[in-house]
């Protein structure tokens, strides 16, 4: 029988949570990495008990986690991340130059055909690939190399590489999505890149359609239709359907277009999901209302999904990498909110239910179908 | 014998209960300690001082004998307390944070 398994980040630690395919009891396993910052945990596609997970601490740094038993046990990997090279300099908030400086890793992307090769996106903005468990790292720097670098700068955030997407059609192809350079492809696994932002639009930078310099929040792809892109930026949500040769907006009817998490259904490549945030800087649900969007249609037409959600006083955030689906035969979508809940539905959307509730502020939720 | 005392987590990582009891060939120094201290523990290796640098972490402290050693140079001679194992050296994290 099908099981899913829920692996959530939050900033003092992470969390295993499990269920049958009803979705309806859940075990909840943690805190694991206690009082840590649990940026990202995700699991091997090859091997689902293979799982990385990516534990920092201002006071301790960095360590990379490894699990081979699904979670029960975690063995401490190798966190060093060091740029190739002279790493020269990024521009700073004020514009100037700063040394690139490593901080953090923000997510972990398990290969999709080998359990021992899994890539980092770290802070400041670099990929990082290791190709031995997460024992050794080296840096892709053809990334940071591209030329537009000493141009990029952070976000509110850092400057972050949050998003790494591997194309399941070409092992070759990568992309990757930085706060706030904008998003990258690259057609040789991770030699050469070239930014992908033609169609971006964002009005709070000095040239509102420049190549790069968009602050791209997240990107999600179907793996059925690996050409087509979804991304939420800081304002607008698009898509792409030329593997990010170019971009159109889809924000359509949505209540307000900026937001962090976006993610698509697990067998509708045309039903995809956001929450949208109130913003510059409330950065909670218009109106105290916790709402999913729901479109299937790829954009543009969008419904809010409410039921079993709060539509009162509720003030928290859902980060960009707060989202993900299962893959049974009914789609499970889930949520983590920096309010310390995990939503999940078992409906694709339609009803939602808290698996947890007062956990700390959710960071990341990765979810893994099990057969 | 030298002894070292590390904060909770660090104990946590390196699953290590209690005080570290570490043989440092040499001269007892910050750096010959806590070079005997990564070998042995291989994942502290970054946790207290950088990589590359091997500059001491910010929100961290070296103590020994009620004193802050924190900005003694690594290859200063510990307290002779430290040698002889009549005290450890402690390192301590920054109460700070949320």
């Amino acid at each position: 029988m099908s099981k899913v398994r829920v692996l959530v980040g939050t900033r003092k630690g992470a969390f295993v949570l499990t269920s049958d395919a009803k979705r309806e009891k859940w075990d909840v396993s943690g805190p694991h990495f206690a009082g840590w910052e649990i940026y990202h945990v995700k699991g091997s596609p090859v091997d689902p008990n293979r799982i990385y997970a990516s534990q920092s601490s201002g006071w301790f740094g960095q360590v990379i986690q490894r699990s081979n038993d699904g979670g029960k046990t975690w063995e401490a990997m190798g966190n060093k991340f060091a740029y190739d090279g002279v790493p020269g300099t990024h521009q700073w908030y004020d514009g100037t130059p700063h040394p690139w400086e490593f901080k953090r890793v923000w997510h972990l992307e398990p290969s999709l055909t080998d359990p021992d090769a899994v890539y980092a996106g770290i802070e400041d903005a670099a990929l990082f690939q290791s190709t031995d468990g997460g024992q050794n790292w080296q840096e892709l720097s053809g990334l940071r190399g591209h030329g537009s670098g000493p141009h990029w700068q952070p976000g509110a955030g850092g400057m972050c590489l949050h998003t790494i997407i591997l194309d399941p059609s070409d092992a070759r192809r990568i992309y990757i999505a930085i706060s706030s350079a904008g998003a990258f492809r690259s057609d040789d696994a991770g030699k050469t890149w070239k930014p992908i932002n033609q169609g971006l639009r964002s009005e709070h930078i000095p040239d509102p359609t420049a190549e790069v310099g968009h602050c791209v929040h997240h990107i999600a792809m179907h793996p059925s239709k690996p050409d087509v892109l979804f991304m939420q930026k800081h304002w607008d949500v698009m898509r792409s359907d030329n593997a990010g040769d170019s971009w159109q907006e889809v924000s359509g009817n949505l209540p307000t277009d900026f937001g962090f998490a976006i993610d698509v259904h697990a067998h509708e490549p045309e039903t995809i999901y956001v929450v949208p945030i109130k913003s510059d800087s409330e950065h909670y649900p218009l109106d105290g209302k916790l709402r999913v969007y729901r479109s299937r249609a790829g954009g543009h037409e969008w419904e809010p999904l409410t039921k079993g959600l709060p539509q009162e006083n509720c003030y928290v955030n859902v980060l960009r990498d707060a989202m993900s689906v299962d893959s049974l035969d009914t789609c499970g979508v889930y949520f983590g909110t920096t309010g310390g809940q995990v939503y999940a539905s078992s409906d694709a959307g339609d009803s939602w239910t808290p698996i947890v509730r007062d956990l700390p502020a959710v960071l990341s939720v990765e979810v893994q179908t099990l057969s | 014998m030298i002894r070292v005392l590390l904060p909770a987590h660090l104990r946590t990582l390196a699953q290590i209960k209690g005080e570290v009891q570490l043989d440092v060939i040499g001269a007892v120094t910050q750096r010959s300690v806590l070079d005997a201290l990564e070998e042995r523990y291989p994942m502290l290796c970054g946790t207290i001082r950088d990589h590359d640098t091997q500059q001491r972490r910010p929100f961290l402290r070296f103590f020994a004998c009620e004193e802050d050693l924190s900005h003694e140079s690594p290859d200063a001679p510990l307290p002779e307390a430290v040698v002889t194992a009549a005290e450890p050296l402690i390192v301590l994290g920054a109460v700070a944070g949320g």
